[in-house]
């Protein structure tokens, strides 16, 4: 392993993350809701699900904030690393494993670790250590 | 007042992800690819995040009802079971692939990245998936 100084943005994404775990600090005491991105876009799918307004409100906000960066600056550069099948394949994967393990990135690696949950202690192992492997395999192995 | 925090929390969240870098995929492949070339920034927005949510989860824990009116529903699945390993290896396959979590996808999509209007429609098309094996049957 080398460190990557050079794409290292330590500043930046640690204020970002303070930023996510105001928004779920927000959303906890506020709303009394978990900000778990998965479970929040997952319930408006189930017909009669419960909740949808506020559902809706927080996605809408969700993607709402570039427009509103970009009236003060210039958005972040983004790189895609996938195209075509790939990208349907792995987006597949996403839907289908996050509503299986009840929980992504936001509702078990912010909110369920800043809960003490050893369920999302678990979960949050689990899918890091399967996009450890899964990059492994992509670019060392097969170097793609 | 529920559904306005949560518009509030949104915009937040959204304006966490593009200031982390996170709504860039090739800087969460760069965290995941601990054999290559390592960028350890994801680690710091998670450091971040869980530091700012966590004092509010520990209120959250001692309350029953929200700023809102609305009742506090923190979540009561304590089990470890094969339905939350299984799906979080295989969410995590699909992270890893494409580089691409919820969030991030949904605030690429706000940003107008075509990579990410795909990944989202397979997405919510996985997630329906999943509604329609687990749906109540009469």
């Amino acid at each position: 392993m080398t460190i990557a100084w050079d794409a290292f943005t330590p500043w930046s994404s640690l204020a970002g993350g303070v930023l996510i775990g105001l928004s779920a600090a927000l959303l906890i005491l506020g709303s009394g809701r978990v900000a778990g991105i998965s479970g929040i876009v997952g319930g408006l799918l189930r017909p009669g699900g419960p909740d949808t307004t506020w559902r809706l409100a927080f996605l809408g906000g969700l993607l709402v904030a570039p427009l509103l960066w970009r009236l003060f600056a210039v958005l972040p550069e983004a790189q895609p690393v996938a195209g075509g099948g790939l990208l349907v394949v792995a987006g597949l994967l996403v839907g289908i494993g996050t509503r299986y393990g009840s929980g992504c990135t936001s509702g078990h690696g912010v909110c369920g670790l800043s809960r003490l949950s050893p369920r999302s202690l678990v979960a949050t192992l689990a899918f890091m250590g399967a996009g450890f492997a899964t990059v492994y395999v992509v670019r060392h192995l097969l170097g793609a | 007042m529920q559904a306005l925090i949560a518009l509030v929390a949104g915009l937040l969240f959204g304006l966490g992800l593009l200031l982390s870098g996170m709504a860039n995929p090739t800087k969460v492949v760069g965290f995941l690819d601990l054999a290559g070339n390592w960028d350890p920034s994801l680690a710091l927005v998670m450091a971040g995040a869980i530091g700012a949510a966590l004092p509010a989860f520990t209120i959250a824990r001692k309350r029953s009802t929200a700023w809102a009116g609305c009742a506090l529903a923190l979540p009561s699945a304590t089990q470890i079971d094969a339905p939350l390993v299984l799906g979080s290896l295989t969410f995590g396959v699909g992270w890893g692939l494409a580089g691409y979590c919820p969030g991030p996808a949904l605030v690429s999509l706000g940003t107008g990245s075509a990579p990410a209007v795909v990944f989202v429609l397979a997405m919510i098309a996985g997630m329906a998936i999943h509604a329609w094996l687990t749906r109540p049957r009469a």
